[in-house]
């Protein structure tokens, strides 16, 4: 317990010196963090010796209708590096998947975290949040909003890590059966940050934390709440197969030449180009590929409503409907509706030709 | 229509859909209303054939008349830079041909988008300067009606819209992607009740102005 104690009261320089983490090694993963996060070299040594003094700040992880993948993303991947260890020296003091007590002793744990660092810790949410009944999810018979609300009362920032708690996700997804909204549907009063994915990339989850510590503050968001510097450009635009859809050279199936070649994905659907995201710098599983890379076309999952946006395998700038068909009944009733103009034209000068009354100089003269 | 994407979804979709229908069912309804009134048999004993210099005519009246170069040098090139530059941005730009080819099936070869950017820019620019031209020149601004600021208008802001989306200057894309296309959806139902129709009307026109004088034996 003491040691515990210990541990808890321990800067983030100490806890990494007695993990063995070397000073190179710590002053290299802030390059890599101020490069990460688009700050120039010259702030290496600040966040060196904001992440150095950083006391543990206390994590509190609320799950709620989600799936797990975002903690398997974050736990797996990205384990034994030294991001791994940062989000190890900060306090979890609240993960279902990871704590090892349960039941009451859990719940005791994110009460008294909650109590001891009163306007200080950090609230992670995974999972939407449903609305139409508050039995459709609950922990320790606490419904999903009732704990998210009571949890993120006493909280710095919150962050909604992954799809479903940044935009509602899967579960929001047409029909929405649970009514599920994101976390900021709900959150009004303190500063949410939108980690959206499905998962998220681990390194952006330990990005943003790294920027809590060594700034003290959440980094600058976009218009849906997510942070910049990972979501600040598409994944069209950094795409290194971006070169082939400007040239036109599109792969038509997953298996052919095309596809062998390396070329653009978009005919099969990719959302690249509607997907802001960090997939094509940063990569995934320690940097060793990322999905437009093995193969596949991206499907825009940090991005809301991605479920409902007309199926993983058609671009979404094109239009939905059955154009030929369309395009046949229209020209049909065209041509009937054509025609009949054309035939009401002619019964008018017909009979315009009719009435029409004819002149002679002796009319005139008779007249005049 | 809660979100940018809701909003692209629904252009891309039953706003589409509307737009094609109103442009398809238009453009025929004027067509055949002009083409099925037919005209007046011509009883004189022709003097040569139609169909040759009709559709010589077609072609020739592409290029300007001669003199009108040095009456208003700046009509005829501003009017040549920005019809070509708008057809190269429309048919060869390559996203423009995948939406071709995914809706109708044909394809063809599209040019760089590098290149076809600088000739959006181009042609913005040049539409910029025929409005200007338009309201300056004191017999333009005379024979302009509501009619030809508006088609100005439509024709613009397709381009606008869309070099806004390639450089990706409004935010979220969804939106300014679902901006662009709404655009050409405007376009669209303005396209067969306007002056804009002589995309269409223009080779009838020339046509039988050919034929006419080829009838007649006269040069057209």
């Amino acid at each position: 317990m003491a040691d515990e104690m210990m541990r808890f009261t321990q800067t983030l320089g100490e806890s990494l010196r007695e993990r063995g983490v070397s000073r190179r090694g710590f002053l290299k993963f802030c390059t890599a963090t101020a490069s990460m996060m688009a700050l120039p070299p010259t702030m290496v040594p600040a966040i060196a010796a904001a992440l150095e003094k950083a006391r543990r700040p206390s994590v509190i992880w609320l799950s709620f209708q989600e799936c797990t993948g975002c903690t398997e993303s974050l736990t797996r991947s990205h384990s034994p590096t030294v991001e791994n260890l940062i989000f190890d020296h900060i306090s979890l003091d609240y993960h279902h998947t990871l704590q090892a007590a349960a039941g009451e002793a859990a719940e005791a744990a994110r009460e008294a975290a909650m109590h001891e660092n009163e306007g200080k810790y950090l609230v992670v949410v995974d999972g939407s949040i449903p609305l139409a009944n508050p039995g459709f999810s609950t922990i320790a018979g606490v419904s999903n909003l009732q704990m998210l609300e009571e949890t993120v009362k006493g909280a710095a920032a919150v962050v909604a890590v992954g799809t479903c708690a940044a935009f509602g996700g899967l579960p929001h997804a047409n029909p929405n059966p649970t009514g599920a909204v994101s976390v900021s549907d709900i959150v009004k009063d303190k500063p949410v940050v939108n980690v959206s994915g499905c998962p998220p990339i681990p390194t952006v989850i330990t990005g943003v934390l790294a920027h809590f510590l060594t700034f003290g503050e959440l980094p600058e968001l976009d218009h849906l709440g997510r942070p910049m510097t990972f979501y600040g450009q598409s994944i069209h635009d950094r795409c290194y197969r971006r070169p082939f859809y400007d040239k036109g050279l599109f792969a038509e199936t997953f298996d052919d030449e095309g596809a062998r070649k390396g070329w653009c994905l978009y005919r099969l659907g990719c959302k690249g180009p509607m997907t802001y995201n960090a997939c094509a710098t940063t990569r995934w599983n320690q940097g060793t590929s990322w999905p437009v890379e093995s193969g596949h076309g991206c499907l825009g999952c940090s991005e809301p409503n991605f479920w409902d946006t007309g199926g993983f395998y058609n671009a979404l700038s094109i239009p939905d409907s059955d154009i030929t068909r369309n395009i046949g009944a229209v020209v049909a009733g065209g041509v009937v509706l054509g025609a009949a103009a054309g035939a009401l034209n002619r019964s008018k000068r017909a009979s315009a030709a009719a009435k029409h009354e004819t002149v002679t100089i002796d009319d005139l003269d008779k007249t005049s | 229509m809660s979100t940018p994407t809701d909003f692209l979804l629904w252009v891309r979709g039953p706003g589409f859909d509307i737009a094609l229908v109103i442009f398809l069912i238009g453009v025929i309804i004027r067509l055949l209303e002009v083409l099925v009134l037919g005209r007046k048999p011509d009883l004189a004993e022709a003097r040569g054939t139609e169909m040759g210099p009709g559709l010589r005519t077609v072609f020739t009246r592409t290029l300007p008349e001669s003199g009108s170069m040095k009456r208003s040098p700046f009509t005829v090139v501003g009017g040549y830079v920005w019809h070509i530059g708008f057809l190269i941005c429309l048919f060869l730009f390559v996203p423009h041909i995948e939406l071709i080819n995914s809706t109708l099936g044909v394809k063809w070869p599209g040019l760089p988008s590098n290149l076809v950017d600088a000739v959006a820019a181009v042609t913005i620019v040049t539409l910029l300067a025929m409005l200007f031209s338009r309201l300056n020149h004191p017999v333009k601004r005379f024979l302009s009606g509501p009619e030809d600021y508006l088609t100005w208008l439509v024709t613009f802001l397709p381009m606008l819209t869309g070099y806004l989306a390639y450089h990706r200057m409004i935010d979220p894309y969804p939106l300014v992607l679902g901006l662009h296309i709404l655009s050409v959806e405007v376009l669209m139902v303005v396209f067969p009740f306007t002056k804009l129709m002589h995309a269409f009307t223009f080779i009838f026109a020339r046509w039988y102005n050919g034929a006419m004088a080829g009838r007649r034996g006269v040069q057209s």
